[in-house]
C-alpha cells in the first residue's frame, strides 16, 4: 500500500492508504476525503477532482497529458501545481505524496 | 405564454433512460415529449464520456457513450417524440386527482405542456454552466455576466470579455468580435482546446489588432449595481492588469445541478427521488422517476437498470393514459401489432 496525504484548504491533514495502480482520486473517494467531488468518476471530464500537488512532489510526477491540461481549464483557482487527481496513478515511488484540496470544486 | 402542448407524457431529461422510455411508452401507444436543458440528446453519455467505451450494455460487448445515444435515437425514431432541447423544465403543477392525474409542465422558454403522466429522467440533475471562481461575480449575473447569448445585439458596442479556451469560448469570440467595441479573450494558457480553424481565426484578429488576447486568470471584477466596468486579470508572471469589461462570458464547462426538481413536492431524500420498485412511481401519483435520479433499496446507477425501470413505469403510465384499455403482454419479435408501430410490418 502507498500512503497519500490530503491537506484541506483549512490545513487539516488526512492520510489514506492507496492501492498501486489505482488513482489518487479513487483513494480519496474510497476514504471519503472531503474536497474531492469526482463527478465524472475519473473520466477526465469534470475537473472536480482538482488538487494542488506539493511543489517537491509536483516535479516528480509524470507530466499531465494534453487531455488533462484541457480539462484543467475548467477547474477553479488554478495554480502552477494544479493537477486532476483522477489522472495521477498511484505507484510505490509516490509513497508519502501530499496534495492540497482546493477550497471549492467545480 | 404560447399555446399549451397537449400530450400523454412529458419526459424530463433526454439521457439514455429518458430516451429508452420513449421506446417503451411508444410500444404502448403512449406519446411523449422530451425536454432537456442541453442542446442535444444523450445526458451524461454524450456530455461526459462520448468517446469512452461502455462494456455493460446487454448485447453490446463494447459501445461508446455517443454510439449508444445514436442507437437509442434510431431505435425511438418510429415514435417521433417531440424534442425540446436547450430548455430547463421549471414547473410541475398537479391539475387532476390521484385517480385521474393531469399535470402542467412548464419550461424556462415559456413553453407549457398538459399531460397525464410525467417521467422524471433527470439523471444527476440538469447540466448547467459552472460559475467561475471570481469573488463577487454573482452580483453581476444576468446584467453583465452571461453564460449563453439570448440576443447578440445586447453585446453591440460593449467591452466584451470572454473567458475560456474551448469551442464555446472561441465561437463566441468570433461571433461577438464584430459587434463589440473591444473584445478581450482571457485564457489561462496559450493553448486552446477549440477547433484549430477557430483558434487560427482568433489569432489572425489579434495580429490585426482587432481584439486582445490575455493569458491569465480573472481574479476580480469591479462595477456597481450589477453593471460591470472592469475585470482584473492576473497574468502568468503574476502581473495584474485591469481590462475594461461591461459584458463577460465565462466558459468553465458544465456541472450537474438538481435544479427545479427540488420544488416539485416529490419527497426528495438526499437529492434523489424515492420510488417503488413495481411502477417506479413517486409520492405523487402519475409522476414517475427513472434512471439515476431515483432511489429505492438496492438501486444501482446503471444504464441497464434505468432501461428496466422505464419498461415497468411504462406499464403503469399506460393505465393513466388509457384507463379503459387492457394491456396484453407482447414480444416485439412476434407481435404484428408492435411491429406495425415500429414501422417494420
Ligand atoms: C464517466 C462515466 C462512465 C460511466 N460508465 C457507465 C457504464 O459503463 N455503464 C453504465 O451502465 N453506466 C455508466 N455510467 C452511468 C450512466 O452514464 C448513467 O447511469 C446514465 O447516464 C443515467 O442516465 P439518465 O438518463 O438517468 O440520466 P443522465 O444521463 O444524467 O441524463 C439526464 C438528463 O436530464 C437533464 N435534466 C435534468 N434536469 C432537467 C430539467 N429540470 N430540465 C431539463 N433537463 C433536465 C440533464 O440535462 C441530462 O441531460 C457512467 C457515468 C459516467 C459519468
Ligand atoms: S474525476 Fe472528473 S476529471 Fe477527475
Amino acid at each position: 500500500m502507498v500512503t497519500i496525504n490530503f491537506r484541506a484548504a483549512d490545513g487539516t491533514l488526512r492520510t489514506v492508504e492507496a492501492e498501486p495502480g489505482s488513482t489518487v482520486m479513487e483513494a480519496a473517494i474510497q476514504s471519503k476525503v472531503p474536497g474531492i467531488t469526482a463527478e465524472c468518476g475519473g473520466a477526465c471530464a469534470c475537473a472536480t477532482c482538482h488538487v494542488y500537488v506539493d511543489a517537491d512532489w509536483f516535479e516528480r510526477l509524470p507530466k499531465a497529458e494534453p487531455m488533462e491540461e484541457d480539462m484543467l481549464d475548467f477547474a477553479s483557482d488554478l495554480r502552477k501545481t494544479s493537477r486532476l487527481s483522477c489522472q495521477i496513478k498511484v505507484a510505490p515511488e509516490l509513497d508519502g505524496l501530499t496534495v492540497e484540496t482546493p477550497a471549492r470544486q467545480g | 405564454m404560447t399555446d399549451i402542448i397537449q400530450t400523454d407524457v412529458v419526459i424530463v431529461g433526454a439521457g439514455p433512460v429518458g430516451l429508452f422510455a420513449v421506446f417503451e411508452l411508444g410500444l404502448l401507444d403512449v406519446k411523449a415529449h422530451v425536454i432537456d436543458i442541453l442542446p442535444r440528446a444523450g445526458g451524461q453519455c454524450s456530455e461526459l464520456y462520448p468517446e469512452k467505451p461502455i462494456y455493460d450494455i446487454p448485447g453490446f460487448p463494447v459501445i461508446s457513450g455517443q454510439g449508444l445515444v445514436d442507437n437509442l435515437m434510431k431505435q425511438i425514431e418510429p415514435f417521433k417524440p417531440g424534442f425540446h432541447f436547450g430548455e430547463m423544465t421549471t414547473g410541475l403543477e398537479v391539475l387532476g386527482d390521484a385517480v385521474h392525474p393531469r399535470f402542467r409542465v412548464t419550461t424556462d422558454c415559456d413553453k407549457a405542456f398538459e399531460c397525464k403522466a410525467v417521467l422524471v429522467a433527470a439523471g444527476g440533475g440538469s447540466f448547467q454552466p459552472k460559475k467561475p471562481p471570481i469573488p463577487g461575480i454573482d452580483a453581476y449575473e444576468g446584467k453583465s455576466v452571461h453564460y449563453s447569448v439570448r440576443r447578440m445585439e445586447d453585446f453591440r458596442g460593449a467591452d466584451v470579455m470572454i473567458v475560456g479556451g474551448g469551442d464555446s469560448a472561441l465561437d463566441w469570440t468570433l461571433n461577438l468580435q464584430p459587434l463589440a467595441r473591444r473584445l478581450t479573450l482571457v485564457h489561462r494558457r496559450d493553448e486552446f482546446r477549440a477547433a484549430p480553424h477557430s483558434v487560427n481565426a482568433m489569432r489572425a484578429l489579434v495580429a490585426a489588432g482587432a481584439m486582445d488576447l490575455v493569458i491569465g486568470q480573472v481574479t476580480a471584477v469591479a462595477g456597481a449595481d450589477g453593471a460591470m466596468t472592469s475585470a482584473t486579470v492576473k497574468k502568468a508572471d503574476g502581473a495584474l492588469v485591469d481590462v475594461a469589461c461591461t459584458r463577460m462570458m465565462p466558459f468553465f464547462g458544465l456541472t450537474m445541478k438538481l435544479g427545479p426538481i427540488a420544488d416539485w413536492g416529490l419527497a426528495l431524500a438526499e437529492n434523489l427521488v424515492p420510488v417503488d420498485t413495481e411502477k417506479f412511481e413517486t409520492a405523487t401519483p402519475g409522476v414517475f422517476a427513472v434512471g439515476d435520479i431515483n432511489h429505492y433499496p438496492g438501486k444501482l446507477k446503471l444504464i441497464l437498470s434505468g432501461f428496466h425501470e422505464a419498461a415497468l413505469a411504462a406499464q403503469r403510465v399506460h393505465r393513466y393514459v388509457y384507463p379503459d384499455k387492457k394491456l396484453t403482454f407482447q414480444y416485439t419479435t412476434s407481435s404484428t401489432s408492435l411491429q406495425r408501430k415500429l414501422g417494420v410490418a
